[in-house]
């Protein structure tokens, strides 16, 4: 079985381009994320979640981070974080359901059935050859990562993956899974639904074979944190590092609809987050494994620009951030502009650059794909990568 | 099946089809072991629907003797786990199935979560809620959720104030819990969300040192905004009450309402943010629950009797995925165990969370994506590895039953025979050709079932048959 698929024309070391995705669910606060700490209007709007301008970890004299980003700054400090400003659509939806659904098939006005990482995955393993080509941690798989006819694997529990793991006997076992698979087997007129599950029964049992090695080839020195998304991290971290020839990951770190309570729980969320990333990134270099990896981390959607005394409420114009060694670190786009003429229905801020325009920089500049039928047109993209020296 | 004149004495106690009462029990309850179906199937078709639908005929389930047996389950009150442990105790021994049953599928739809609150007697208060109205009239259930602390919290009702909303339950209420998408405005939100300002709780006790207290309902008249509302075309000085009432009379609220009950007890439908763009899977299906709707004025119980005694529902033969939660239970029925207060009922949540359900805990507002989406290759490992291991205990009930049953069989015991008893034990599985198939050609190159020469080893082969029939697809399903 060939364990790596697609162009191989990007890496340095000759090692095909790796996309991470980490997904923050809920709606994370870009305002709170990327704050406008000298601009009087944001405290004027935010007299309860605003942060104090001496809290700020300034990027420059306009905005800064939230004071618990610190691991993510160390990073920008490196030069290798974009800053996406004001990222969204037009007529952005205040469904988390809706919205999501919107940033995973790249359809805002109809129901995508194709995610648009699916359609990746469509062209880097067009035959389905290796079912870890995408590996998605923790519960279910994102709509992303979901089209008919193309394989992604979910993993719950990298340490104890694998059909039947129970039965001690491994002739039986292995018996059990022969049979398991003849019963798999798609059958014309079953229905869709069920070729579906057949699909996905044999390709667990392939990628089970495929993702064993991974806990067993790591070591590492670097001390994850015990949160969910900081594990989730160490997870990608070790099957990226056994080089099984992932070329998609994926993550989810939930909890960010902060109607209320706001000012812990960010806090909270933020230090998880950006720790983690500092670690991972960490834990690559030791590896010799970071230079072929670019992270996104978006949400799907930002908050209402004034706070409602205790949280905020769905907005639009949010943040995203495009992390890696290749990357050009800096502000790109425009933040939102904020007088109070310019904001959106009186109340959010304005989205300055298509979504659909970062995905196609992602998936020209750093996968070489054409981006037109993956994000369903032609948006304009930025340059963040570092030219490579010929 | 209806009896006939020519049908022996010993099959006269029998009115309704074993195949067709397993399966109404799959779907108005958690399964059923063969005991189960033997009683129900005594009754005539329509009989049996009427107990399911009128569970208050029937005495509770007494979960509290688990804590009497156990105290540390009694003195977790403030660990989830343990109460999702007593839910699903009640699925497996309650006489009233379709209760629970009903309580998961509002807990699904009016989704509210213990992960923001962390406050465990307001999420246990709030299921109960669900319990006792579950098949109450659409408008108790509504205002009953309306006055939940644990939904209030959930849904930052409590920081909605007079002179400053907070929509976002008079968003949601709209959007997920009665109308869908598109049949309303950015003002009606607003206009519920004004309506709704006051209804709070009063804050319980603080956590230290005692742990939590419930949190109980306030209705405070000097943070309500009474002045006029337009909602929905209707113009008037509204309080929450009115605009339940305004969302009960909206088809739009049956049609949505209808859709999920369909898709819960019938076959899968596409996910909810398809609907107000995909026409539901059996239009005639939908139109048949609205008009139960709207016969009864929003009566939950004459719209659910409609449904189970409808020819639709009778022919939806495994059309759903399981959820993890029916799973879980249907195993453990199927395996007997848990019967009594036994201890080891709390581990099951970790078992739900791995499968991508935590009760009590909903991932959004939203519930959780159902159907094809509970399964994925993760999600597919911890269910067939749990039904394999459950049902590997060679000495719980379940298993030896199957064994007595095979034993009881002509030796030595026929390969169809063999697999037939197998699916049997599984709730009546109905699996398909080709699966048989594979299963009987396995059943043959192991030679003749036969405990008379070979009890140890053919115990043995049924525990692998059994194994092999909880991995099928067929079983994914319900």
């Amino acid at each position: 079985m060939s364990m790596t698929n697609g162009n191989s024309t990007n890496g340095q070391h000759g090692k095909d381009p790796v996309l991470l995705v980490v997904q923050l669910s809920g709606g994370n606060d870009f305002m709170n994320t990327i704050i406008p700490y000298a601009e009087g209007i944001y405290y004027d709007s935010r007299p309860l979640v605003g942060i104090p301008e001496d809290k700020v970890l300034p990027l420059n004299d306009k905005v800064g981070f939230h004071p618990c980003a610190g691991g993510l700054k160390e990073l920008y400090d490196e030069g290798i974080v974009a800053i996406i400003q004001g990222i969204g659509y037009e007529n952005s939806s205040r469904s988390h359901f809706r919205a999501m659904d919107i940033w995973h098939t790249c359809e805002p006005d109809t129901i995508g059935t194709e995610g648009w990482l699916a359609r990746v995955i469509r062209e880097f393993d067009p035959e389905g050859t290796n079912p870890i080509t995408a590996v998605s941690f923790g519960r279910g798989l994102p709509r992303a990562l979901a089209a008919p006819n193309v394989t992604a694997t979910s993993v719950g529990d990298l340490d104890n993956y694998g059909l039947m793991s129970s039965i001690e006997a491994e002739q039986e076992r292995q018996e059990n899974l022969d049979i398991f698979k003849r019963m798999y087997t798609p059958a014309v007129g079953s229905g869709l639904v069920m070729d579906y599950l057949s699909q996905t029964g044999r390709d667990v049992i392939r990628g089970a074979d495929i993702l064993a090695v991974a806990p067993e080839r790591y070591t590492s020195e670097v001390e994850y944190a015990d949160n969910p998304i900081a594990q989730s991290l160490r997870d990608v971290a070790r099957v990226h590092t056994a080089g099984l020839g992932t070329r998609i990951f994926y993550t989810n770190h939930g909890g960010y609809d902060h109607h209320a309570q706001e000012v812990p729980t960010h806090a909270k969320l933020l230090t998880e987050l950006c720790d983690g990333l500092r670690d991972f990134m960490q834990d690559l270099r030791d590896h010799d494994a970071a230079e072929e990896v670019m992270i996104l981390v978006f949400t799907e959607f930002g908050r209402r620009i004034k706070d409602n005394g205790s949280g905020t409420d769905h907005g639009s114009g949010g943040g995203a951030f495009m992390i890696g060694e290749r990357v050009a670190g800096g502000l790109y786009s425009e933040y939102p502009p904020l007088e109070r003429t310019e904001w959106l229905n009186d109340e959010d801020m304005r989205h300055t650059i298509d979504f659909r325009g970062v995905y196609s920089t992602i998936l020209q500049q750093w996968l070489h794909l054409d981006p037109v039928p993956i994000v369903n047109g032609n948006f304009e993209q930025i340059n963040p990568y570092v030219k490579v020296a010929a | 099946m209806v009896l006939t004149a020519t049908q022996t004495e010993s099959e006269t106690s029998q009115n309704t089809d074993d195949d067709l009462v397993a399966h109404l029990l799959r779907r108005a309850g958690f399964g059923a072991d063969s005991a189960e179906i033997e009683k129900y199937a005594a009754y005539e078709y329509d009989e049996i629907v009427d107990r399911l639908v009128n569970p208050e005929r029937f005495d509770d389930v007494e979960d509290d003797l688990l804590g009497r047996y156990y105290p540390h389950i009694a003195a977790n009150k403030d660990n989830p786990a343990v109460w999702n442990g007593r839910w699903i105790y009640r699925m497996l021994n309650t006489d009233r199935p379709l209760q629970e049953k009903m309580t998961l599928f509002w807990h699904g739809i009016l989704a509210t979560g213990w992960t923001k609150s962390e406050h465990t007697p307001s999420m246990v208060n709030h299921i109960e809620m669900l319990r006792t109205n579950c098949l109450a009239n659409f408008r108790t259930i509504l205002v009953e959720l309306s006055r939940d602390p644990a939904m209030i919290y959930w849904l930052d009702n409590n920081e909605n104030h007079g002179d400053a909303i907070n929509e976002n339950y008079g968003r949601e209420i709209l959007e997920l819990f009665s109308m869908g998408i598109g049949n309303y405005t950015e003002d009606d939100i607003k206009n519920a969300a004004r309506a709704f300002t006051g209804w709070t709780f009063k804050q319980p006790l603080p956590l230290y040192p005692f742990g939590h207290f419930e949190a109980r309902f306030l209705y405070r008249e000097d943070d309500h905004d009474d002045g006029e509302k337009e909602f929905l075309g209707h113009r008037g000085r509204f309080n929450g009450e009115d605009i339940v009432d305004i969302i009960a009379r909206q088809e739009a609220t049956a049609r949505f309402v209808s859709r999920h009950l369909y898709s819960f007890f019938v076959a899968d439908e596409a996910q909810v943010p398809a609907w107000s763009i995909q026409a539901p899977r059996d239009p005639d299906a939908i139109q048949t629950l609205v008009d139960a709707w709207f016969e009864s004025d929003a009566d939950i119980r004459h719209v659910m009797s409609v449904l189970l005694r409808s020819d639709f529902f009778k022919e939806a033969r495994y059309e759903r995925v399981k959820s993890p939660t029916e799973f879980v239970a249907n195993v453990l029925k199927i395996s007997g165990d848990y019967r009594y207060p036994d201890p080891g009922l709390e581990s099951f949540e970790g078992t739900l969370v791995a499968m991508g359900q935590k009760l009590m805990d909903p991932p959004t507002v939203e519930g959780w994506h159902a159907g094809k989406e509970w399964i994925d290759g993760g999600t597919l490992t911890e269910r067939v590895n749990f039904a394999v291991e459950t049902l590997s205990d060679t000495s719980k009930p379940g298993f030896r039953e199957l064994i007595a049953n095979l034993e009881a069989c002509d030796q030595p015991v026929s390969e169809g025979i063999f697999v037939d008893t197998v699916l049997r034990h599984l709730c009546r599985l109905e699996v398909s050709d080709e699966t048989r198939g594979t299963l009987q050609a396995h059943a043959i190159t192991q030679g003749a079932l036969d405990f008379d020469s070979d009890r140890e080893g053919s115990e043995k082969r049924v525990l692998q048959m059994l194994n092999l029939a909880v991995a099928t697809r067929e079983f994914q399903f319900e």
